[in-house]
Parts: structure tokens; sequence; C-alpha cells
């Protein structure tokens, strides 16, 4: 770096366009307000104000040196010390050091409590696995657990072995992958577009889904090759192309994201609708229909291993821009202004929670509320710090949706409710009781 | 930190917001920015801290030019208070000053020890390590102001550029801030709209109008009173205090927010 760049025409202080050019140093009077008296020699206790400055960093850790370029100005020298009678406070009578405020990485207790959610998710997981229509025991789980695993058991008669391993086992999965990525998307699409009301089909993605899943079902487009799933996932893809293609011109400011989702959601809901009108009969729309609440019934392995595959990186790659996540609620400048690419990080994150909610969405139908409500919920028990958050509301969704299916299954046995229908019936009251203890209702 | 501004233009949809301002900023100075509203104060600021390219010209720090840098690296340099980020955050204030610790945080980590250290000490020194576990909603705007150059503050800058910081605050930690400002060889930029605040603690002054830098120099230089009627539109002179501090004294303004001139504005009622 030069050491002594100067503009051509100034004088060590400023050009100003021919006027006032070369106007000498602040008086020595100014200066020496600003460096009297002097100190013998630098300080070594480190006051509050100290540790703010630059070469605070040097003693604290070498992460600038890390990073490959050089400190600019003096590395190594120490910094000029305070002067006398200037504390630097700006208030005197603050306590003393406290040694840090408990903030972040939150030790400790919630540390416990993440390790017991994950618990909880295996044993709602275990446990969902025996509710359904045919009564299924532990041992049962266990027999065919163990058989699949390739240990030497008293493998359980194929029909029941192919109900747990084939329907319900990759169904309870899916349930929890899926809840995982909903609630995941739905928080942070709240914070990318700073709007309490954001969900993961906010994009337009599930209707696109939707439009592709008819398309194939009722229009029998690419029916063969794709398949309904392979058609809505198609359908979801397509959408946020085009959400993409009309955020090109825009920018991907806040407003824009949600104006723009909404119409892109609108105008492939019309599409929809318009398809099964006109060509569907009574019975695919009520396939169709089913499909469009949301059920876990199509799920299999094939399935599941996307989704297990998809789901994981998405939620580790948002659990990564969590800083940003925070950053962002106070605005692009001041997220900008800490060191966050924002264009770069909305757009990534546009991306993940697009293709996270299209693999969920192709799969299982577009699932309310899950997306919504988790997000909040998590956030009224453990705050909005999104590094804490995220974990939290990915094993709150995977739990609810779980039991949610669960219940779905056998709430009206045989026939089964549509996952969507009870989300939104259980979800409703426990976020309006979420509202009241927070005041907001 | 030298900070330097060479022709650098800047525009928002094709009208002109700054027009080729040329200044430095000497490493550890306090330099205070002037102007009416719109003069173009703040983005001259974020042009300066890097948020915004410019359309013509570069932005230096310590002579090397911040156009190729990341967003983290300039982060690492220079802090940026905006003059109104006021958020409907739930995030407890000890975490919103963590947050100037982003720049030097690793992904996959949490905050660390120094990060909690610095944290402190900057919620220390601006007063709020009693509210450190405060919801950010609960914050009155000058408890916020001071938050956020707190947020600033942990991100150890080289130099500090800050957009009318004094906005919110009372007159006590307005003359707080000033003296936090001024008491390190932290290099400073500072929009201002109180005068007499700019005369009193500024080692120099950036007077723009209409985007363009019109004087630079001591306020003694600076805040002459032709300038201040011309820019400001003001009657209005330099002098001194009672106490000896640097003060500007308004007699009255020379414009008005009523098409009608002022002094045919007369009570009509009886």
């Amino acid at each position: 770096m030069p050491a002594d760049h100067q503009i051509p025409g100034t004088s060590g202080g400023v050009s100003v366009g021919g006027c006032e050019a070369g106007i000498p140093r602040a008086p020595a009077g100014r200066d020496a307000r600003r460096s009297s008296p002097p100190p013998a020699e630098p300080p070594v206790s480190t006051s509050p104000a100290d540790l703010l400055l630059p070469t605070a960093r040097e003693r604290g850790r070498t992460a600038e040196t890390a990073s490959g370029h050089p400190l600019p100005g003096t590395p190594g020298v120490p910094s000029p010390p305070e002067t006398g009678g200037r504390s630097g406070r700006l208030d005197k009578s603050a306590a003393p050091h406290p040694g840090g405020p408990r903030h972040g990485s939150r030790p400790g207790s919630p540390r416990l409590l993440l390790l017991l959610s994950a618990i909880t998710l295996v044993a709602s997981i275990a446990a969902a696995v025996r509710i359904g229509t045919a009564d299924t025991g532990w041992t049962d789980l266990a027999r065919v657990l163990s058989t699949h695993l390739g240990l030497d058991v008293e493998p359980l008669p194929p029909l029941v072995d192919s109900l747990i391993w084939d329907l319900r086992l990759p169904r309870v999965l899916m349930a929890a992958l899926v809840g995982a990525s909903l609630a995941v998307c739905g928080t942070v699409l709240q914070a990318v577009t700073r709007n309490a009301l954001a969900d993961p089909y906010l994009l337009g993605v599930s209707s696109g889904a939707s439009t592709g899943a008819v398309a194939v079902v009722v229009l029998g487009i690419g029916a063969s090759a794709l398949g309904v799933t392979g058609g809505a996932l198609v359908g979801a893809l397509l959408s946020f192309a085009l959400l993409l293609l009309l955020l090109r011109r825009t920018g991907l400011d806040s407003v824009r994201i949600v104006l723009t989702g909404v119409v892109v959601g609108q105008l492939l809901t019309a599409l929809t609708s318009l398809i099964l009108m006109a060509s569907a009969d009574a019975d695919t729309t009520r396939a169709v229909t089913h499909w469009l609440l949301g059920s876990m019934a199509p799920a299999r392995w094939n399935t599941v291993v996307v989704c297990a595959i998809v789901t994981p990186l998405g939620l580790t790659v948002a659990w990564l821009c969590s800083s940003a996540l925070d950053g962002l609620a106070f605005g692009t400048d001041t997220a900008a202004s800490l060191g966050i690419g924002v264009r770069h990080t909305r757009m990534l994150l546009l991306v993940v929670t697009a293709a996270l909610t299209a693999v969920a969405v192709a799969t299982v139908g577009a699932i309310g509320f899950v997306g919504l409500i988790v997000p909040h919920g998590v956030r009224f028990l453990v705050g909005p710090l999104h590094r804490v958050l995220l974990p939290y509301a990915a094993l709150a969704g995977a739990v609810f949706l779980v039991w949610t299916d669960a219940l779905a299954r056998i709430a009206f046995a045989p026939r089964e409710v549509p996952v969507g229908v009870i989300t939104a019936l259980l979800g409703v009251p426990l976020f309006l009781l979420v509202l009241r203890k927070r005041g907001e209702l | 930190m030298r900070i330097t501004a060479e022709n650098v233009s800047w525009s928002v949809a094709g009208t002109p917001v700054v027009r080729e301002v040329s200044a430095s900023i000497a490493s550890g100075e306090t330099v205070g920015l002037l102007g009416p509203n719109g003069s173009g104060k703040s983005s001259l600021l974020r042009c300066l801290a890097g948020l915004r390219a410019p359309d013509a010209g570069a932005v230096r720090y310590d002579g090397t030019s911040v156009g190729e840098w990341s967003a983290r690296r300039i982060a690492r340099h220079v802090a940026f208070v905006a003059q109104d980020s006021g958020a409907d955050s739930d995030l407890r204030v000890a975490d919103v000053v963590g947050l100037g610790r982003t720049p030097f945080r690793d992904r996959w980590r949490g905050a660390d020890a120094t990060d909690r250290a610095v944290i402190a000490a900057a919620l220390e020194v601006v007063g709020l390590t009693a509210l450190a576990g405060r919801s950010w909603k609960a914050l009155s705007g000058g408890e916020r102001q001071r938050a956020h150059i707190a947020r600033a503050l942990a991100q150890q800058p080289y130099a500090l550029l800050l957009d009318e910081p004094t906005n919110h605050l009372d007159v006590r930690h307005q003359l707080d801030l000033m003296e936090l400002l001024t008491g390190t060889d932290r290099t400073v930029l500072v929009a201002l709209h109180d005068l007499s605040l700019a005369a009193r603690y500024c080692d120099r002054l950036l007077l723009l109008h209409h985007g363009r830098l019109i004087a630079a120099g001591t306020p003694e230089a600076v805040l002459t009173a032709d300038r201040l009627a011309e820019v400001f539109e003001v009657d209005a002179e330099r002098g001194t205090d009672a106490l000896g501090h640097p003060t500007v004294i308004y007699r009255r303004s020379l414009g008005a927010f009523l098409p009608t001139p002022r002094p045919t504005l007369k009570r009509t009622r009886p």
C-alpha cells in the first residue's frame, strides 16, 4: 500500500475543487486538546475504551493477519494512549467491567435443552411409527429395524414388515424432515423479508408445485416421465425461476420479494384452478385437493432419501448465515457495514428456501401453518438470535409435524385427514396463545 | 487510517447526489461533515464507508482503493452508524452490540471470550451495561442510538463513520458522544446538523452543498457568516460562548417554509 498517497492539489488536507484548497491542519490549540498531557508510557491495562481500538485486536486474536491482508496504518504499534482526564466513556457512572454479559452462545442449560429436544424428536419418531390403523408394538419396530440393519433376528411376517418399513417409517421420517425444513424456511424468510407473516409459500413455490402436479395429473403432461412428484418439483422450480426473473430487474428489496412472490403465487393458483375447472372430473379434483392440503401418505424411501440429503444441507447453509439474518433486521446499510454481502446472502437464502420448499411440497403437498407458527412459537421460547433459533425451529417443526401427521392418521380412522387441516386446527389455538403471552393480542 | 475520496460522484435514479467530491481525512482526525438537508451528506458517508460504489472516482483507505474489497474486509476497517436504523427486533441489546463482531467471527463458531470482552467494553463505554439484557423493542430512541454506536465500536474499527449520531440523544449524551469520538486516535467522520457541536469538537469540517464540497478546513475557516447565509440560509455567525467554546449563533432564518415572504406575515385577527 503506498505510504503517502496524495490527491493532486492537496497539501495533506483537502482538495475542494479550487476553493479553500490546501488549508493547513488545525491550529495548535485544537491539537493540544487532543494530545495533552503526554503520558509517560503506553498503558498496560485494558480499559473498556482501549479494548475497542483496532490495536486491541492483536492482543486478543490475529484474525486480521490470518485473513491474508495486512493491517492498514502501522500494525503492531501500540495505540497512542488516552489523554489524561478523558476516560472516553459516554457514561462515567456505568457499572464496572462486568466480565462479559451472557449472550450469543448461551452456554449451559440451553445446550441441554437442545439435546433434550433432539431426544424428544427421536422418541416422537419411534412413537409415531407405532401409531396407525394397524396396531404395532415396540418389539415389532425393533425387529423391523434389526432385520433391515442386517442383524440376526427373527423377521416379522412380510406384510407387517412391509407396513412398518415401507409405509410407516418413511412417512414419519418424511414428516420430521419436512417439518424441520418448513419451520426453518419460515424463520429465514421472516428475517429476509422483515415480515412477520412470511411463510415458506411466500415465494409462490407451492403454487408452482400445485400447477405442476395438476398439469401432470389432469392434463397428463409428462405423466410417465415425471409422475406427480416430479411434475410438482418442476413446477416449483419453474415458478422460482419466474420469481427471480421478475426480481432481476428490481433487486432483492424485502417488499419487492414479498409482492413479487405473492403475484407469482396468485398467477399460478389461478392457472391451477383453471386447469381443474376446465378438465378435471370429480374424482381427480378430490385427489388433487387432498394433495394440495398436504398429506404424508405418498412418502416412500426414494423421496425420503432426496429429502434427507437436501434438508440437512439447506439447514446448515441457513444456520451459517445466522449472523446475517440477525443483521438484516437493521436494514441493508447497517447489515452491509457489518461485512455481510447483503445481496449475495439474500439470494443464497432465497435459493436455499426455495429448494427446500420445492422438495417438501413436491413430495407431500403444501402443508400450511408449520412454517408460520413454529418460527413464532420457538422465537417466543428461545429468543430471536438465529444461531440459537434455527436449530430449535428445525427440531420443533419436526416434532410438530410428526405428531400432527400421527393425529391425521388416527383422528378419523380409517379415513385419513390431510395433515394440513390438522396443522391449522392445532396451530391456530397455539399461535393465539403465543400472541397472547407476548401481549400482542 | 486515512480515508481519501478522489472525485467521487454518485447518483440515484439518474439524479446526481454527490458530485466530484475530493477530500482526505487524515489518520486520527475528527472531521465534521456539514450541509443542509439533501446536500448529499449521507450519500457521501455511505460511499466512504464502502456501502455504495461511486459512479466515478475512488475511495481509498491509506491509499488503497477499496473498490474491489469484500464487505467483510471493509467492515474490519471501518464501522458505520446509520442515521435511522431502527428495527422492530426482539434481539437483546448485548446481541445487537454483538453484531459488531460479525466481521471477525468464524461462521461455524459462536462468540468467544474476546468477543464477550469487547461487547462488554462497548456496552460500558456507552453506558448501556445495565440494559444489556433488555429487548431492543423496549429501548428509547437515544438508547438505540447508543447501542448502535456500541455496535460500531465493537468492530474495533480504524475509522468510524457516523450519520448524525447525536439525533435522539439528550444534551448530556451528545456531549459524552463527542468527547468519546474525539478522545482516541481513531479516524472519525461525523455528519452533524448541530453547527456548534461541530465547531467545538471537530478538527476540520467539510461543507457540502447540492452534492458538491464547497469548503473544507478548520471550523474557523469554514463557518463564515457568508457561507452560513449561502448554504444554510440563516443569518448567523461563529462566536464563542460564555465558557470560551466555539459556537454558532443564529439570528434568524433567511428562508421560510411558507411561500409568503416573512415580513408580510402579519396577524390578521383583531
